[in-house]
C-alpha cells in the first residue's frame, strides 16, 4: 500500500468515516447498467441458486432454483437468465458510429483506411464484488460448450435454445475484466475502493456492506460502528441482517432456513408425483407452490439487500465528476463489445478452454498496455492521483523560476528551451531522462532531465550520471517508492531544468503558448502519457519451435461430456 | 503440463556436465571447465538438437562462453543473431567481440531513439551500428535487445541465434522473436531475478507457455530432450563464497570456486581502529563474509543508520588502503572505488547511500538495486541486507534471485550490514501461499535460501551501535 | 519423479518436538481448566499454525487445546466460522463416489498421473484392508499394522480413512487423512479428496493450497509410521477433485515439499509454548468454568478478556479467515489503534510508528505544503509521511468538486485526534484554503498542465 493511501485510511479511521483517495471518477458507468446479484449453493462448482438481474433499479427480476440439484430447474434457471441478459446485451448492437481503421489489403498486402462499424454505446454489467466476477466466469465457462438440441439432436441432455450463446457474452465479459481499466463488467467492491478508503483492511473492503456502512454510514452513525453491525448483526435466529453480497450464501442461512425449506419443497414434489388422485394431487400441487414460494422468498431476502446495495453504490459513484480520460478507455470497452458482436455473428465457435500460445501473449501484452495507460490517464485526470506519483519521485509539479532560449546543434536548428521549475518533489532522475507534459491545448510536450540548477539560475546540463538503466523487466516495487531527500544533491534545494525536446511545432521560433513562462506552475512526468503495445506477434499458425509449435485445432471445441450427475 | 524447470531438476541434465569430482578426487577446475565448453560447442556446432541451454552460475564464463560461441559459428560460416535483454548487454557484448576478434563484422542493431548505444561502439572498425537491420545484412553477427527483435519482421531466419540472459527473458518475448532463427543456444542464470509481470497472469499458470514465465522454462516444456549444460566452474566466487552461494541458490546443479582458499587475500595497509566497520572489514577480508549488525529495531526503507553504516564501511574500506592479491597478478592490486559496489534492494536505498557517500567524499563506488547489479563483478561488495529492519517479510523481499544477485557479485569479499532480528523476521513470516496446479515448485524457496545465508552469516558477525 | 526431499534447516528429530516435561503439562492444564479435556487439533488446525506463526497468544491457546470457538464465544466475539450443510453433504457425496469401487477408480487415477512407466494397477487387484478398531489409539495401532501388511505385500492397497497421529506439546492428535495408497514399490501416497472443482485443469489456487498444507500434517505424521516399516512416504499428494462441473472425479499430483518444511518447523516451534507459559502471571487460565450443563460459562468476562490479553497476540486481517479468536483480536487491536488492523503492509514504511494516532500526529506535526516541504527530522518515516499529507492536502484542495464523505468526524473516533492547531486538516473543506495555483476545471489537464 503506498503511504499515501495508508494515509487516507488512517484519516478514515481518526474520522471514522471514508476518505476520498480519487477526486474524480475513474470509471465509466453507464446509464443503463444491467445488475446482476447472484448466488450459488454451498459446495457446489456451478450449482446457481437465484439471482437478481436487471436494469430497473425497483423491479429487479427475481430467479430461483428451487432444488439445485435438479438439472431441469437450472436449465430453466439459465433459459431465463439469458431472456434478460440477452436482449439487453442486443440492445447496443445496432446503434453504430462508422470509424475508420487501417487493415491490410489481402491482395496488395498494403495498409488501407477501411471503414467499420464501432458501436455507439456498449452494454454494462455490475455484480457486487470480486467474487461476483470469478462467477460471471465460472457460469459463462459452464454454459458455452452446451450444445442445444437445434445443434446436436443427438445430445442427451440438449441445453435451452439461448443458453450457449449467454454462455459465450458471459465468457467474453468475464475475460475482458481481467483488462485493467476496462468497465464492461465490474465490480461495485472495485469501484468503491478504487475512489474511497475506509478505515479497516483491504480484505474487510471485500464486505459490500461493510464498505458502503463506511462510506455512506446511516444518520448518526460513525462508519466503524456500522460496518461492524453490517458484517456480524444477527437478528434473533441468528440470522445476519445485512447478507453477504455472494455468490457464497451464509452457513447459517443454509442450515436453519434453505435446507428445511428444501426439504419441505422435495416432500410436496414426492407427494405429487406419487398422488392416486386428482383431488390429492391439487391439493399436494398447492403445498409444492407454497413450498416453492417460500423458497423465492427466501433466496429474494439474502438478495435485495445486496441488490440495494449496488444501487446505492452507483448513487455514490455518481455524484463523483467523471474523469477527462474515462471515455476514451470505454471507447476500447466499445471496440471489444463490438468485436465479440461480429465474431457471434459470423458464426465463430465460442471460445476455446484455454488460450493458445500466441493468444495468451497477446492478451498479456495487451493487458500491460492497458495498465501503463490506465495509470498515466488516472494521474492526469486527477490531483490526487498525481500526489501519489509524485510523492513516488515519478512526476514533479512546481513553478517555473527561468526560462533560457536554446537551440539543437542541428543542421536545421530547433528550440530546445532550458526551463527552471523550482519544485518541493524529489523526483528519481538521472540526466536525460524523459520527460512529459499535458500541453494547454491537451497535446503532451516532450523534455529532458537536463540537471540540477545552481541556486542562482540554470547552468545546463550536469555531470552525465548513471548509465541507462536495463530496458529489461524492472522491479514491480521500484516503480512506486516514496522519493527520499537523498535524492536531491545537497544544496540544490528542488530546482530542477528541463529541456523542452517537443511539442513546439516545426519552425525555428516555439509556437505560442508551448513554452512555459516564469510563474507558471508546470507538471511533468517522468512516464508517457499514451504509452504503446508491444510488438506484433505471430500468427497461431505460426508458432514457433520454442512455443511447441501451431496448437491443434480440433480438440479446443469439444462440448464437455455430460453424464447423469453433471451439475450444469 | 509440468514445465520443467532445469534448477530444479533432480538428474544432471543428458550431456550436462557433473559439478564437480567425486570426494578425494582433485578438481581441477581449469580442465572441468574447458569440458563443459568443448562439450557446448559441439552441441551448438554439431548436434542435432535445434537448441542447447547453458545455465551459468555467477562468474562461470558466460560472456566468455557467448563470445567464443559467436566467434566459432561465425568462423563456419554460420551468420547468428545475438539477443540480449538490455541494451547495456548489447553493448557490452558487442565491445568485447570486437575487442577480442576486431576483424570480425558485428552490427549493432538499435532503437531508433536518441543515444541508442554507447558511443565507444563508434571506435571499433568493425562494428556498424543501424537501426535498421537490411543495413547489416550480411554481416557475421548482429547484436540487439530482445526488445528490438521483436520488431524486426519480413526477413530471411537466421541459422543460428544465441540468446543471452535467457531465464531473465520473459516467455512471450522468445516468442516474438522465436521466428526469426532456425536453432539457438541459450545462455542464462537460473539463480538469478525471474522475470515477473506488473498484471495478473495467473489464468496460465501451469501451461507450458504461460507468457509470463520464463523463456527457457517454456523451451524446455515443449523441447524436453534438448541437452541441457551447466558450467561447472565460478571463476569470480572466491573458494570462501561459492559453497555457500552453491548450497543456498543452487541446491540441485552445484558449482565450485575455480580458485582455491589461498589464492585470492585481501590486505589492509592501516590497521583497524577497532571501530565496527573496520572489525567487520577486518573479518571480511579474512574469511571473504562480514555481518555488521546493528541493533534490532523497526525502521523504514531508508533506515539512516544503516545507510550511514554502509557508507562509513565504503569509507574505511578506501582509507585503510586496501590491496587485493589475485590469481590474475602476483603483485597486490590497490583496491579502488570502482572496484567496489553497494547493492541494495530498493532504489531510495540506493540513493540514500549515495547521498551518504557523497556526504562523506566519496565518489566512484558503483551503489545499485540487485536488478542492476545482475552480471556485474567487483572486488567487494558492501550489501544492506533486504530484511533489515523491516516489519515483515514480502515476496519480494524473500525473491531468492534478489539476495543470489547481491551475495554473489563479490572476487573477494562481501560485506552485509543488517539489522539484528531478521531470523526471528524470517520464523514469524506466515506461509500461506497460494499453489497453482501444473506449477513446478521454484526451488530453493527465499525463506529458506534466506536462513542458509543468515546462518553463515552470523559465524562473521560484528554487533555495533552506530 | 524421485526427486530429493527438500532441504531442511533443521531435519533431525524434525515433526518430533521434544516431549515436554511433566511441569509442562500440568501447567497447560492449568491454563486449559482441570476440568477440560483439551480441544483435539485436526489437521487443518495443525496447518493453519503457518498462518501466523508470529501469535503468540494462538500458540499457547492451541498447545493448551484451548477451545478457541468457546472461548470466542464466551468473550461476545463468535467467529464467523460455520459450514453449509449442502457443502458438507457434497463433499460426502463425492468422496463416496470417489471410493465407490473399492479403490481401483483412485489408484487408477494416481497411476496415470505419476507417468512413471510402471505397469497400471490390474483391475480388482488394489486391496482395501478393514481397519476399525476401538478409539483413536486402537485406529492408530491398526492403521500402522495395515500399513505395514501393505507394504510388505507389495501391490496396490488403498487404506480408507486411516488414523495416524502426531505429537502436539505432549499430547497425542489424531489425523484422518481421506485416504493413503500404498504403492506396489513401498512408497505412500496420500490422497486429498475435495469437492471444489478442477476447470479446465486449474483450480482455485487458494484452495489447492490450503490443501496442499493439510496433507503435509498428514504426509508428516504418516513419515513415523513408514520409518518403522522400512517405507518411504512420497512428497506429491494426489489432489482428487471433480471434474469441470461433473461428479466425474478428476485428480493432480502436488508437491508438498515446501508446506512439508513449514509444518515441520512450526511443530518444533510449538515447543516455544514453554517460553510463553513461563512469563505468564501465576494461577491465569483460560477456563470458562462451564456449569453442569456443559455449555453454560460461568467465568466472568472481564475476567477472560483479561487472561486472554496477558498473552501477546499478533493480529493482522488475515487472521479473519484462519483463527477463531480473531474478531476479538482485531477489536482489541483497533481499540489500540494499531496500524495492523488497517492491513500487514501497513507497517512497510512506518519504521517504529505503530499506531494511528501516532502516524497521524507525525504526518501532521508542523505546518507544511507541498512546495515548502518542513524541514527534514532525521527520520525518514516522518519526513515521507509529512511529504505525504503535504501533498494530499494539496490534492484535495484542488480537487475539481466538493469530494464526498470529506466531512469532519460525526463523533470522535477511537484514536482522539491530533489536534494540528496549525494545519488546516486535509477534512477542511476545499474553499477553507486557497490552492496553491488556480484550479483548472475538470476538462483535460486537471491535474497537470
Amino acid at each position: 500500500m503506498s503511504l499515501i493511501t495508508a494515509l487516507a485510511r488512517m484519516e478514515a479511521v481518526r474520522d471514522r468515516r471514508a476518505r476520498p483517495v480519487a477526486t474524480v471518477r475513474h470509471r465509466h458507468l453507464s446509464d443503463r447498467p444491467l445488475v446482476f446479484v447472484p448466488l450459488t449453493t454451498a459446495g457446489e462448482a456451478g450449482a446457481p441458486l437465484g439471482a437478481l438481474v436487471g436494469t430497473e433499479r425497483d423491479a429487479p427480476r427475481l430467479l430461483v432454483v428451487a432444488q439445485p440439484r435438479d438439472r431441469d430447474l437450472r436449465f430453466a434457471f439459465l433459459a431465463e437468465l439469458a431472456e434478460v441478459v440477452l436482449p439487453y446485451v442486443d440492445s447496443y448492437a445496432d446503434d453504430v458510429d462508422l470509424e475508420e481503421r487501417k487493415e491490410t489489403d489481402p491482395e496488395t498486402g498494403k495498409k488501407v483506411p477501411v471503414q467499420v462499424e464501432l458501436c455507439a454505446d456498449a452494454p454494462q454489467l455490475l455484480v457486487p464484488s470480486g467474487a461476483g466476477v470469478e462467477f460471471v466466469r465460472l457460469l459463462g465457462r459452464s454454459m458455452r460448450f452446451r450444445r442445444t438440441a437445434e445443434q446436436d439432436p443427438e445430445t442427451p441432455f440438449p441445453a435451452p435454445a439461448r443458453v450457449p450463446l449467454l454462455g459465450r457474452w458471459l465468457t467474453h465479459y468475464g475475460e475482458r475484466s481481467r483488462v485493467p481499466g476496462s468497465c464492461l463488467l465490474q465490480a461495485m467492491t472495485d469501484l468503491l475502493t478504487r475512489h474511497w478508503a475506509t478505515g479497516q483492511s483491504h480484505l474487510e473492503d471485500q464486505h459490500l456492506g461493510a464498505l458502503l456502512a463506511w462510506i455512506d454510514p446511516p444518520d448518526g452513525m460513525p462508519g466503524d460502528e456500522a460496518a461492524l453491525r453490517a458484517e456480524s448483526e444477527r437478528d434473533a435466529g441468528g440470522q445476519l441482517l445485512c447478507p453477504p453480497a455472494g455468490p457464497a450464501t451464509d452457513p447459517a442461512f443454509d442450515n436453519k432456513l434453505l435446507a428445511p425449506a428444501m426439504a419441505r419443497y422435495d416432500a410436496a414434489r414426492m407427494a405429487v408425483a406419487g398422488a392416486e388422485d386428482g383431488a390429492r394431487a391439487e391439493r399436494h400441487l398447492a403445498e409444492l407452490h407454497r413450498a416453492e414460494a417460500e423458497i423465492r422468498e427466501l433466496i429474494a431476502s439474502q438478495m435485495r439487500p445486496t441488490w440495494d446495495a449496488v444501487w446505492r453504490g452507483l448513487d455514490l459513484l455518481r455524484a463523483l465528476p467523471e474523469g477527462a480520460r474515462v471515455a476514451e478507455r470505454w471507447k476500447r470497452d466499445r471496440w471489444s463489445y463490438t468485436g465479440h458482436r461480429d465474431r457471434v455473428r459470423a458464426g465463430e465457435p465460442p471460445q476455446p478452454r484455454v488460450d493458445d500460445a500466441v493468444t495468451a501473449a497477446q492478451k498479456l501484452a495487451a493487458r500491460e498496455t492497458a495498465q501503463a495507460q490506465l495509470e498515466a490517464q488516472e494521474a492526469l485526470d486527477d490531483p490526487l492521483v498525481m500526489a501519489g506519483r509524485r510523492l513516488a519521485g515519478e512526476a514533479f509539479a512546481g513553478e517555473v523560476a527561468e526560462v533560457v532560449m536554446a537551440w539543437s546543434e542541428t543542421k536545421v536548428p530547433r528550440p530546445r528551451p532550458l526551463v527552471t521549475v523550482r519544485t518541493g518533489d524529489r523526483p528519481h532522475l538521472a540526466e536525460g531522462v524523459k520527460l512529459y507534459r499535458v500541453l494547454p491545448d491537451g497535446r503532451t510536450q516532450t523534455g529532458e532531465f537536463a540537471g540540477y540548477a545552481e541556486p542562482d539560475g540554470p547552468d545546463g546540463p550536469a555531470d552525465p550520471s548513471e548509465p541507462d538503466g536495463p530496458a529489461g523487466p524492472a522491479d514491480p516495487d521500484e516503480g512506486a517508492e516514496p522519493a527520499r531527500p537523498g535524492d536531491v544533491p545537497e544544496g540544490a534545494e528542488g530546482a530542477l531544468v528541463v529541456r523542452l525536446t517537443g511539442g513546439m511545432g516545426r519552425g525555428k521560433t516555439p509556437e505560442q503558448g508551448s513554452v512555459p513562462e516564469p510563474g507558471d506552475r508546470v507538471c511533468w512526468t517522468l512516464f508517457e502519457h499514451a504509452p504503446r503495445g508491444g510488438p506484433e506477434l505471430p500468427d497461431p499458425e505460426a508458432t514457433p519451435w520454442t512455443h511447441g509449435g501451431p496448437p491443434e485445432a480440433a480438440v479446443a471445441q469439444a462440448p464437455d461430456p455430460v453424464t447423469e450427475e453433471d451439475l450444469l | 503440463m509440468t514445465a520443467p524447470h532445469p534448477a530444479t531438476g533432480g538428474a544432471p541434465a543428458p550431456g550436462g556436465t557433473p559439478g564437480g569430482a567425486a570426494d578425494g578426487e582433485a578438481f581441477d577446475p581449469a580442465a572441468a571447465a574447458a569440458r563443459a565448453t568443448e562439450a557446448i560447442l559441439h552441441d551448438t556446432l554439431h548436434g542435432p538438437h535445434r537448441g542447447v541451454v547453458v545455465d551459468s552460475p555467477p562468474g562461470a564464463g558466460k560472456s566468455t562462453l557467448v563470445v567464443r560461441a559467436a566467434r566459432e559459428l561465425a568462423a563456419a560460416g554460420r551468420p547468428l543473431m545475438v539477443v540480449a535483454q538490455t541494451n547495456a548487454q548489447v553493448d557490452d557484448l558487442v565491445d568485447r567481440l570486437a575487442r577480442e576478434d576486431p576483424e570480425l563484422p558485428v552490427g549493432r542493431l538499435h532503437s531508433s531513439e536518441p543515444h541508442p548505444y554507447d558511443p565507444v561502439l563508434d571506435q571499433h572498425p568493425s562494428v556498424r551500428a543501424s537501426a535498421k537491420v537490411a543495413d547489416l545484412a550480411g554481416l557475421d553477427v548482429v547484436v540487439s535487445t530482445a526488445a528490438k527483435w521483436a520488431h524486426i519482421k519480413g526477413v530471411e531466419p537466421w541459422r543460428h541465434a544465441i540468446v543471452d540472459e535467457a531465464y531473465q527473458m520473459r516467455s512471450d518475448a522468445l516468442l516474438a522473436v522465436a521466428g526469426l532463427f532456425e536453432r539457438a543456444l541459450f545462455v542464462g542464470d537460473p539463480g538469478q531475478l525471474d522475470p515477473f509481470s506488473v498484471v495478473g497472469a495467473d489464468q496460465w499458470a501451469g501451461l507450458s507457455y504461460d507468457p509470463s514465465a520464463s523463456a527457457v522454462s517454456t523451451l524446455l516444456a515443449h523441447n524436453p530432450q534438448l541437452p541441457q549444460h551447466r558450467l561447472p566452474v565460478s571463476w569470480r566466487l572466491p573458494a570462501s563464497a561459492a559453497p555457500l552461494v552453491s548450497d543456498a541458490f543452487y541446491p540441485y546443479t552445484p558449482f565450485r570456486s575455480g580458485t582455491g582458499h589461498g589464492d585470492r587475500r585481501l590486505r589492509f595497509g592501516v590497521p583497524s581502529d577497532g571501530s565496527g566497520p573496520d572489525r567487520v572489514l577486518d573479518e571480511a577480508a579474512e574469511s571473504g563474509w562480514g555481518l555488521l549488525e546493528l541493533p534490532a529495531r523497526r525502521t523504514p526503507r531508508t533506515d539512516p543508520e544503516a545507510v550511514g553504516a554502509v557508507a562509513l564501511v565504503v569509507r574505511r574500506l578506501l582509507d585503510r588502503g586496501g590491496a587485493a592479491v589475485s590469481e590474475r597478478s602476483a603483485d597486490p592490486v590497490p583496491l579502488t572505488a570502482d572496484r567496489i559496489a553497494v547493492g541494495t534492494a530498493h532504489r531510495d536505498q540506493a540513493a540514500a547511500v549515495r547521498a551518504a557517500l557523497a556526504g562523506l567524499g566519496v565518489v566512484g563506488v558503483t551503489v545499485d538495486t540487485a536488478n542492476r547489479l545482475q552480471g556485474r563483478e567487483f572486488d567487494v561488495t558492501v550489501v544492506l541486507h533486504p530484511l533489515s529492519g523491516r516489519p515483515d517479510a514480502t515476496e519480494f523481499h524473500l525473491e531468492t534471485g534478489r539476495l543470489c544477485v547481491l551475495a554473489s557479485r563479490h572476487r573477494h569479499a562481501c560485506v552485509v550490514v543488517c539489522r539484528a532480528g531478521v531470523a526471528e523476521l524470517l520464523d514469524e513470516h506466515p506461509s500461506t501461499e497460494p499453489v497453482q496446479l501444473g506449477v513446478t515448485v521454484k526451488f530453493p524457496d527465499g525463506w529458506e535460501a534466506n536462513h542458509a545465508v543468515l546462518a553463515h552469516l552470523a559465524e562473521h558477525r560484528v554487533s555495533w551501535r552506530p | 519423479m524421485a526427486g530429493r526431499p527438500a532441504r531442511q534447516p533443521e531435519a533431525a528429530g524434525a515433526g518430533r518436538p521434544p516431549r515436554p516435561g511433566k511441569a509442562l503439562r500440568q501447567r497447560l492444564a492449568e491454563l486449559r481448566g482441570p476440568a477440560t479435556t483439551p480441544h483435539p487439533l485436526d489437521a487443518r488446525a495443525l496447518a493453519a499454525l503457518a498462518a501466523n506463526p508470529g501469535c503468540r497468544r494462538r500458540a499457547l491457546l492451541d498447545g493448551a487445546g484451548v477451545d478457541k470457538l468457546a472461548l470466542a464465544q464466551a468473550l461476545g466475539s463468535p467467529a464467523a466460522f460455520g459450514q453449509s450443510q449442502f457443502a458438507h453433504q457434497r463433499g460426502n457425496t463425492f468422496e463416496a463416489r470417489v471410493k465407490a469401487d473399492g479403490g481401483q477408480a483412485l489408484t487408477r487415477l494416481l497411476h496415470e498421473r505419476l507417468r512413471d512407466g510402471s505397469p497400471a494397477p490390474e483391475p480388482g487387484t488394489t486391496t482395501v484392508p478393514d481397519l476399525t478398531a476401538a478409539g483413536p489409539q486402537g485406529r492408530t495401532a491398526r492403521t500402522a499394522l495395515a500399513l505395514r501388511e501393505a507394504t510388505a505385500a507389495g501391490g496396490w492397497a488403498l487404506l480408507d480413512h486411516p488414523m495416524v497421529s502426531l505429537d502436539i506439546a505432549g499430547s497425542p492428535a489424531f489425523l484422518e487423512p481421506d485416504a493413503v495408497v500404498v504403492h506396489p514399490d513401498g512408497s505412500w501416497t496420500v490422497i486429498e479428496i475435495k469437492s471444489f472443482p478442477m476447470v479446465d485443469g486449474s483450480a482455485d489456487p487458494a484452495k489447492v493450497g490450503a490443501a496442499a498444507r493439510q496433507a503435509a500434517v498428514y504426509a508428516l505424521a504418516l513419515d513415523r509410521v513408514a520409518a518403522l516399516a522400512g517405507a518411504r512416504v512420497r512428497h506429491e499428494v494426489l489432489l482428487v477433485c471433480p471434474k469441470d462441473f461433473s461428479n466425474l472425479p478428476t485428480a493432480e499430483l502436488v508437491d508438498v515439499r515446501k508446506q512439508l518444511a513449514v509444518t515441520r518447523r512450526q511443530l518444533t516451534r510449538l515447543t516455544r509454548i514453554e517460553e510463553i507459559a513461563a512469563t505468564l502471571p501465576d494461577g491465569l487460565t483460560f477456563d470458562l468454568r462451564l456449569a453442569d450443563d456443559g455449555r453454560t460459562v460461568t467465568r466472568p468476562v472481564e475476567e477472560l478478556r483479561a487472561a486472554v490479553d496477558a498473552v501477546d497476540a499478533a493480529y493482522a486481517p488475515e487472521c479473519l479467515s484462519a483463527c477463531e479468536l480473531a474478531v476479538h483480536c482485531r477489536a482489541r487491536c483497533r481499540a489500540a489503534g494499531g496500524v495492523e488492523s488497517l492491513g500487514r503492509g501497513v507497517r512497510g514504511e512506518l519504521g517504529g510508528l505503530t499506531t494511528v494516532e501516532a502516524v497521524l500526529a507525525a504526518a501532521l506535526g508542523e505546518a507544511a505544503d507541498a512546495d515548502r516541504p518542513a524541514p527534514p527530522t532525521g527520520d525518514p518515516a516522518v519526513d515521507a509521511l509529512r511529504r505525504a499529507a503535504a501533498l494530499r492536502a494539496e490534492a484535495l484542495r484542488a480537487a475539481p468538486a466538493a469530494v464526498p464523505a470529506a466531512g469532519p468526524a460525526p463523533a470522535p473516533g477511537p484514536a482522539p485526534e491530533p489536534a494540528p492547531a496549525a494545519v488546516p486538516g486535509p477534512a477542511a473543506g476545499p474553499a477553507a484554503v486557497p490552492g496553491p495555483a488556480a484550479v483548472p476545471g475538470p476538462a483535460q489537464g486537471a491535474a497537470c498542465r
